[in-house]
């Protein structure tokens, strides 16, 4: 039975059509994928689903009845409920009021009376969760989880979820979608985004594929050929392996031990060498990225780090950087770009003092290796004054790992590299850590995407609550062995 | 988008070649030298408090204070030269009360972490309130006549125009203005990427303090005593400059240029609706409009 029906669908942005003349259905009852590179027009598509953007053309029904085009608050009412990529919680306020928020009845809030229905539409999510704790210290999957009990609050028919794994691990990933399988049970239309092809096969009962703005084909899942899927969203044939890696790890360049920040992680020992990447894997939740944080001087933490033979203590990021140790956040908007900085003057902001000798900046001596980067990194612009805002996820991402790399660092601390980013550019990505190595770049990479991690990594390091809890060569790794360490009671 | 981003880029400038343009035919007294030398000493004073403001403005801050911190530095400056120390010594004195004053404010912003607003609004009330009880609200006089030449023409101009390209300068030649750029346009990331934000905070507050403290030198030097309610609402002709030539308030986005432009859009429209007999009531009303249509420009860019 047809839920949810688009006709027609198009939008423009000035001159670049973004979507074109789409037409897309939700069952009740089914998973929906929505699948394509980025900038295929999908967030596109799922805004106007959700009423946050209005069409140039085209409708959008509910069993049959038009959906007010552009009114996000009628179309949520009407039963069509959209999480989005970017959390909206409002960090401060409770699960309850958060859940509730927009929903609220009557003149006076009822706390006891929310709090209850809260409680029950978490337990329906097979949550376990304080209604009345505040969201701020809730890890990302229970924050997610909280965005889609909000979603449900209401009457919800259709459910909308833009990548909704793209921060979760494995084991969070599985609970979402028993939720998720239990919510399509109850009927409820549900249209999944994700760029992880593993999750269309074992969720999606159908899949869209879009490119450029353009439908190109709907098919049941079931059956479907892995490498067609890709070339529907890819329109070309990309091999999808991970690049052949050679290790030649060299000597010790980092020594971490016993490296703890309580109550964030508590005990972290490893090694890492020139030439090598090591794999962080682990749950969300486990510490990874406030280890990453507190090595890369961004975060207060005790114990020893060794770098080149010597101990080191980094008070702040500039330390680090300065020693050669060069982080890239999980998390670009927020603590990565600055979106309204050109292109250019991201890449350098590490390196300025190199390029102002006596004071002033020497501009030729910048450009110059502003677009030997851009040439290296493959960072893609209108100009170097494009505000990196407007890049697309994975253009940022180079430009991230140009701006880490400027300085020439022993080091490079990724967190989730390519978290968000489309198949195309994270091929190059990797194709980037590979040669980065070669010239005697030591990287720790932090992932949540278990066949990257085993893919891309030379050793891996698994973490659980905070602490350190086994070390596999890559010829030993396997998914159930990393899962083991990662989740061991 | 770009189209936006275009133009709202340069519309003060346009703002300000139109409004010149129509001044220009309507009336006959605009474009006359004496006026236009007029217009511009008028406005040097804001012109070197909005120079300031904008780098504060650039990383997201604000600074209330200026106001009063050109009456306190005006006081100070005043008073060292009627106690007989020369002119220079009372230029130095008036500078390095702006200068502490700003160092103050950087302190406590970066340091206790309060927001800059608070901060600035509390030294705005605490160096008003000091230049007050200073002499008992009255004035100084009996400055050395060689002062006033600070504020004559060529002088006073002078000053503005090098206060304005050692802004542009600092800003966009040197590794400083890019940090202040990188600071106002996402902090957590310049932090990460190894600028010391803290030090950056601590220098536009200085810097801030230093154009306040110059200003309420030059404001002594015009009315040739120490007056302590000099500057009265300045901050906020320093802040309308700054935001009317483009620079948001949310920090990371502007220009020194866009600033000067500002100013001198907000001087000529004082000066064209004087020409034209407006009252001075009715010409904050007009002010007022054209802040809001500036600002709502900014949202539109951005939308």
């Amino acid at each position: 039975m047809t839920l949810l029906a688009a006709r027609g669908l198009t939008k423009s942005y000035g001159a670049v059509t973004v979507l074109d003349r789409v037409d897309f259905d939700v069952h009740a009852g089914e998973v929906h994928a929505l699948m394509g590179e980025n900038g295929a027009g999908k967030s596109t598509l799922i805004k106007i689903l959700g009423g946050a953007v209005f069409p140039d053309a085209g409708t959008v029904t509910l069993d049959g009845r038009a959906l007010p085009a552009g009114d996000p608050l009628a179309v949520r009412r009407a039963g069509v409920n959209t999480v989005h990529q970017e959390f909206t919680l409002v960090p401060d306020m409770s699960v309850a009021d958060n859940v509730m928020l927009g929903r609220e009845r009557g003149l006076f809030l009822r706390g006891a009376e929310t709090r209850r229905e809260v409680r029950a539409l978490i337990a329906r999510l097979g949550v376990q969760v304080d209604p009345s704790a505040p969201v701020r210290g809730l890890s990302v999957a229970h924050q997610q989880l909280i965005e889609i009990a909000r979603a449900l609050a209401g009457d919800a028919r259709v459910l909308i979820l833009d990548e909704p794994s793209a921060t979760l691990p494995a084991a969070d990933v599985e609970r979402l979608f028993a939720v998720l399988r239990r919510l399509r049970s109850e009927g409820i239309g549900i249209v999944y985004i994700s760029h992880r092809i593993e999750e269309v096969f074992s969720l999606a009962d159908r899949v869209t594929v879009l490119r450029d703005g353009r439908h190109v084909v709907t098919v049941e899942a079931g059956g479907l050929d892995r490498a067609q899927l890709i070339r529907w969203m890819v329109g070309r044939d990309v091999s999808e392996e991970f690049p052949a890696r050679q290790s030649a790890a060299g000597s010790v360049v980092l020594d971490v031990r016993h490296l703890r920040a309580p109550p964030r992680f508590a005990d972290v020992s490893f090694d890492l060498r020139a030439g090598e990447i090591v794999g962080v894997a682990g749950l969300v939740g486990a510490g990874r990225t406030s280890m990453a944080l507190a090595v890369a001087g961004a975060l207060p933490a005790d114990g020893t780090l060794i770098l080149a033979g010597s101990p080191v203590r980094f008070r702040a990021p500039e330390d680090a950087i300065a020693r050669g140790v060069a982080y890239v956040t999980e998390d670009r908007k927020a603590r990565g770009i600055i979106p309204l900085l050109g292109a250019g003057a991201n890449m350098t902001l590490t390196a300025l003092s190199a390029f102002a000798p006596h004071g002033l900046l020497l501009r030729r001596r910048e450009a110059a290796a502003v677009q030997a980067a851009a040439r290296r990194f493959d960072v893609r612009a209108a100009g170097l004054d494009q505000p990196a805002g407007t890049l697309s996820g994975g253009n940022q991402q180079k430009l991230l790992l140009a701006r880490a790399t400027m300085k020439r660092p022993a080091v490079l601390l990724l967190d989730e590299p390519t978290r968000g980013v489309d198949v195309g550019a994270r091929a190059e990505i990797y194709a980037l850590m590979n040669a980065l190595t070669r010239e005697g770049l030591a990287i720790l990479m932090i992932s949540s995407d278990l066949p990257e991690i085993l893919g891309m990594s030379d050793r891996i390091v698994v973490m659980r609550e905070g602490r350190t809890r086994g070390e596999l060569p890559r010829a030993e790794a396997t998914p159930e062995r990393v899962m083991a360490l990662a989740t061991a009671a | 988008m770009t189209r936006r981003r275009w133009i709202s880029d340069y519309a003060i400038f346009i703002a300000l070649a139109i409004e010149c343009a129509i001044l220009a035919t309507a009336t006959d007294t605009f474009l006359g030298a004496g006026n236009l030398m007029n217009v511009l000493r008028q406005n040097a004073f804001t012109a070197i408090l909005a120079a300031g403001m904008t780098f504060v403005i650039l990383t997201a801050g604000i600074d209330l204070s200026v106001g009063s911190v050109v009456g306190l530095s005006g006081m100070l400056c005043a008073d060292a030269m009627a106690r007989g120390h020369g002119v220079a010594a009372g230029v130095a004195v008036g500078l390095l009360a702006g200068i502490a004053i700003g160092a103050i404010n950087g302190l406590i912003v970066t340091r206790v972490r309060i927001p800059a607003f608070v901060v600035t609004l509390a030294m705005m009330m605490v160096a008003r309130g000091a230049a007050l009880k200073y002499t008992d609200a009255r004035t100084i006089s009996g400055l050395p006549p060689s002062f006033g030449a600070l504020s004559g023409n060529p002088a006073s101009l002078t000053i503005v125009a090098a206060v304005f390209a050692l802004s542009w300068l600092a800003l966009m030649r040197t590794p400083f203005g890019r940090h202040v750029y990188a600071v106002g346009g996402n902090q957590d990331a310049a932090w990460l990427s190894g600028v010391r934000v803290s030090r950056v905070h601590m220098a536009v507050y200085v810097l801030c303090g230093a154009t306040a403290g110059l200003a309420g030198v030059l404001v002594a030097s015009r009315l040739h005593v120490g007056y302590p309610r000099a500057g009265e609402f300045s901050e906020l002709d320093a802040i309308a400059a700054v935001v009317v030539g483009g620079t948001s308030l949310f920090g990371g986005r502007g220009s020194i240029w866009g600033t000067l432009a500002g100013v001198f859009f907000i001087g000529i429209l004082n000066n064209g609706l004087n020409l034209f007999n407006v009252s001075p009531y009715d010409q904050m009303v007009v002010k007022g409009g054209v802040l809001l249509v500036a600002a709502s420009l900014d949202r539109w860019r951005s939308s």
